[in-house]
């Protein structure tokens, strides 16, 4: 992982709540940090390049779009597959997010994740099928893990607790929020 | 399940041609030039203001969260996966306590006995550290942590298939090597 310059980060953090929808979006994101126009096009441009930019451009939210059936797949596969198998269910379309991540044991054993989206269970469960047969997944222990209540969803926020001084860290606002 | 019988596009905001090609053709690849939605007006047929009246409608509807950059996770800032399980009595009260944490930007019921799902975005770990550690403390319920350790997927925006009968089995991205 590379180090971010600062006027990297910030410019990351002005666009945090999105490209303003105006005429001239990059020079009002510019205008919040002292940076002018060409200087923030050539720097998303390049962060595109580095790969820190994995995307950009419209971000669409699935559930209002009508993909109502959100499931969470987890499988416990051997850590030494995990990257084949992992490259492998990131092929489908449906697939929206595939992670390794650490096991918790006893408590949970499973270290393969992906993310489907589908307009109902119904077709979920069908892709999740295709996805084990294909991907030579059968016999692999897995648990599905459909969403019911969104309670937020939103950008993700990078700033630092340390450089937001006008926010409390966090015991400080438990106090004032009781 | 306030969802179950709700298709928001559907009832409240049809989708128009115009609304498909903005979905179908701008989550990537989005103009890096001085006037953006212009140039998508342009590519697309119709005015810079019908582009940018149409995007607002579509953010306030909620179709659109944003427009803007996906980070790879942890080039900046880091970020955990955690999942607790919630006592049924308690599930709403503990789920709008998480929602309070600025550093939380995903928090979903799931069907298991870990039934509270967030994902927890800050600076640091030291930071990350600190958001559950104040969550297992007001709550008495153990959070478990699951930060990542690879990512597989690469983010080419999501197909959308438009009519309920395009199922969408099985078909690998073209997009993907």
């Amino acid at each position: 992982m590379q180090t971010i310059s600062e006027q990297d980060r910030r410019l990351i953090e002005a666009m945090q709540d999105g490209l303003p929808l105006e005429p001239n979006p990059y020079a009002v994101i510019g205008r919040r940090i002292g940076m002018d126009e060409a200087e923030v096009l050539r720097r998303i441009a390049a962060l595109q390049a580095c790969g820190v930019i994995k995307r950009f451009g419209i971000i669409v939210r699935h559930r209002e779009l009508g993909y109502l059936a959100n499931a969470m797949v987890v499988w416990n596969v051997a850590d030494e597959q995990a990257a084949l198998l992992g490259r492998r269910l990131a092929k489908f379309d449906f697939v929206t997010l595939c992670y390794r991540r650490a096991r918790r044991l006893p408590d949970w054993p499973y270290n393969l994740y992906c993310m489907i989206h589908g307009r109902d269970r119904k077709v979920v469960m069908q892709q999740l099928a295709s996805i084990i047969d294909r991907c030579g997944l059968r016999g692999v222990p897995y648990r599905i893990l459909f969403s019911r209540r969104r309670f937020k969803q939103c950008g993700a926020r990078y700033l630092s607790r340390a450089t937001e001084l006008e926010r409390p860290p966090v015991t400080a606002r438990r106090a004032v929020g009781r | 399940m306030t969802h179950r019988n709700h298709d928001p596009i559907n009832e409240t905001l049809a989708m128009s041609e115009l609304d498909k090609q903005l979905l179908n053709e701008f989550q990537r690849d989005f103009p890096l030039t001085s006037t953006p939605y212009a140039d998508i007006a342009a590519r697309i047929g119709v005015t810079e203001q019908e582009v940018i009246a149409r995007l607002r409608q579509l953010r306030a509807a909620g179709v659109v969260g944003r427009v803007g950059a996906v980070i790879r996770p942890h080039s900046i800032g880091t970020s955990v996966l955690a999942a607790m399980a919630v006592p049924a009595a308690r599930l709403e009260q503990v789920a709008t306590l998480v929602n309070g944490y600025p550093e939380v930007n995903h928090n979903y019921e799931r069907e298991h006995r870990y039934n509270l799902w967030f994902v927890v975005t800050a600076a640091d770990q030291d930071d990350i550290d600190a958001v559950l550690n104040d969550i297992q403390r007001r709550t008495g319920i153990r959070v478990l942590a699951l930060p990542m350790l690879e990512s597989y997927h690469i983010d080419v925006g999501f197909k959308l298939h438009w009519e309920p009968d395009d199922r969408d089995i099985g078909e690998i991205n073209a997009n993907h090597q």
